[in-house]
């Protein structure tokens, strides 16, 4: 009987885990390890963040999905990985320790024949000083939790300009290296989309403030799309929907201090400026989940398993790290997301250590990186959870010595949704896809995508498409009947 | 939408009335539903390997 052990219960690693234990049966173990008691539709919390949906809307307790499955889970963060064993231990394992009510701190080492690294990010607010909730001058939608309080704080706001009162919102990333620009992106047109629905609109500015080079970068270089006779940049539709709803917008900043009612922050060009709010959403950027890493006889080897964010080598060309952009291939991105070393161990979603940006690397005269990082979360992530699970299902079954499935970024598409207010008439929608998510400039030399599948418009079609993979998704996580043809 | 000139808005498009008349007519947002699913599926099976 071999154990998979699975480090992580969101997108991608609930994704490996429920397909490995279908397809493993009872002859095999799968264990999950998550610090969390409850799985998080998190596309949808930007509704919870604006009151259009509750938190119980977007999450599920893990535990009963789990018994039912036969998946053995525990309650518990990993805090270590021998990958070799111990001197105690002849099997690779993981130390854990628990989080859960019953047994919180307690800690065991949990031994493995495949390990799955699906820790997703590390909420790295701490990068800049005062962001965050727990300084309580801006709120975040990046869990269920923090939805809650930034609708509670937004509805404190409305009612303060019901009374006539003049608001200034700031939403969008609070460092210069983060990711996630979609749901930033998504926040501020539900944000708008709220204020005019209480008839206070009037009564509010709204700025964007992001580490895009250009409105529409999204992390990913940006995008051209065919439209209206033209192939057109993505920054030119993203400019045009800011327009239409009155928000403005500051790209190329890095934000480097946020403080009661005001952030510091400076530009590309090395100017450092202050925008003042009276309510902000600022994206963390994220961080791996820092675990370490020791060998067989206790050495640290946490540098050659993890880089220093905390993300997990797996087999993509790192050599490329320090090339120019120019340089930058397709062939660059993990094929199988396995690690190189240990072969049984594979790293998805956020937890892979990307080879280097998709957007070209930027710096302020003061030597500030000011550039969105790759995101890896979503779609993307929960193909990459399933392709591993196959790969590791055919090395037990099989005896596959190699994966036999890929699931490489600059390979694959994307699909995606973004909210731009919700209401089942009044609500609308960007619907995007693009492909590769990764540009290949030696497959597509012009544009570095497929035109003919990278599309993207605005509309009620998109918010009902949003509405409808909620439900979809939330079945699928359920395991409720049927769920495996609902795709990734 | 009012017009600035030389502000930060002045030089982008937007949409004329009739591409918001579309964006919210629910016929055309239903041809428009189906149109991306199908759209979204065809990328999604381009992506497995």
């Amino acid at each position: 009987m071999a154990r998979v052990l699975v480090l992580g219960g969101g997108i991608s690693g609930h994704t490996a885990a429920t397909f490995l234990k279908k397809w493993l049966g009872r002859s095999h173990e799968v264990v999950v390890v998550t610090p969390n008691s409850k799985w998080n539709w998190i596309p949808s919390n930007v509704w919870v963040g604006v009151g259009g949906m509750s938190r119980e809307d977007v999450v599920f307790e893990l535990a009963p999905v789990y018994k039912k499955a036969g998946i053995d889970y525990r309650q518990a963060k990993a805090i270590s990985i021998n990958p070799e064993g111990s001197a105690t231990s002849a099997l690779p394992f993981v130390s854990v320790e628990y989080t859960g009510t019953a047994n919180a701190g307690s800690k065991e080492d949990i031994t493995y024949d495949y390990l799955i690294n699906a820790t997703g990010p590390r909420l790295n607010f701490a990068a800049t000083e005062g962001l965050g909730p727990d300084c309580g001058n801006t709120v975040s939608i990046c869990t269920a939790d923090h939805a809650v309080e930034a609708y509670e704080k937004l509805a404190q706001v409305i009612e303060e300009m019901k009374k006539g009162e003049k608001k200034k919102f700031l939403i969008g990333t609070g460092h210069g290296m983060c990711t996630c620009q979609g749901a930033a992106f998504e926040f501020t047109f539900n944000v708008e989309h709220k204020l005019k629905e209480a008839g206070v609109r009037d009564n509010a500015q709204i700025t964007y403030i992001s580490n895009e080079y250009e409105l529409g970068d999204f992390g990913v270089g940006g995008m051209h799309l065919k439209m209206g006779g033209y192939i057109t940049s993505g920054k030119v539709f993203a400019e045009s929907l800011y327009t239409e709803r009155g928000v403005r917008w500051i790209t190329r900043a890095h934000v480097k201090k946020v403080s009661k009612g005001k952030i510091d922050y400076e530009t590309l060009n090395g100017d450092m400026k202050e925008e003042e709010f009276d309510y902000a959403m600022l994206i963390p950027p994220f961080a791996g989940a820092g675990m370490k890493a020791y060998d067989k006889n206790g050495e640290d080897i946490t540098s050659k398993i993890f880089n220093p964010g905390g993300f997990m080598f797996v087999d993509a060309d790192y050599s490329k790290g320090a090339a120019p952009f120019e340089d930058y291939r397709a062939e660059d991105w993990p094929k199988y997301c396995q690690n190189q070393t240990y072969k049984n161990m594979f790293a998805v979603g956020i937890a892979f250590a990307p080879p280097h940006l998709i957007s070209k690397p930027m710096k302020s005269p003061n030597g500030t990186p000011i550039n969105p990082t790759p995101p890896r979360t979503g779609m993307p992530s929960a193909m990459m959870g399933k392709a591993v699970a196959y790969n590791i299902k055919d090395m037990i079954q099989k005896g596959a010595t190699e994966p036999t499935h890929s699931a490489r970024m600059s390979e694959m598409g994307a699909a995606c949704v973004a909210s731009a207010g919700k209401g089942f008439f009044s609500g609308s929608a960007a619907a995007m896809t693009m492909y590769p998510i990764v540009p290949d400039y030696q497959k597509y030399p012009d544009y570095g995508r497929d035109l003919n599948g990278t599309f993207g418009e605005i509309g009620l079609a998109g918010h009902w498409i949003k509405h409808f993979l909620h439900y979809s998704f939330l079945w699928k996580a359920k395991l409720k009947p049927f769920w495996t043809i609902i795709p990734e | 939408m009012k017009l600035t000139p030389y502000s930060q808005n002045a030089y982008t498009p937007v949409p004329s009335g009739f591409t918001k008349f579309r964006r919210n007519c629910v016929p055309w947002q239903i041809v428009r539903f189906i149109a991306i699913n199908i759209k979204m599926t065809m990328l999604i099976l381009k992506s497995h390997h």
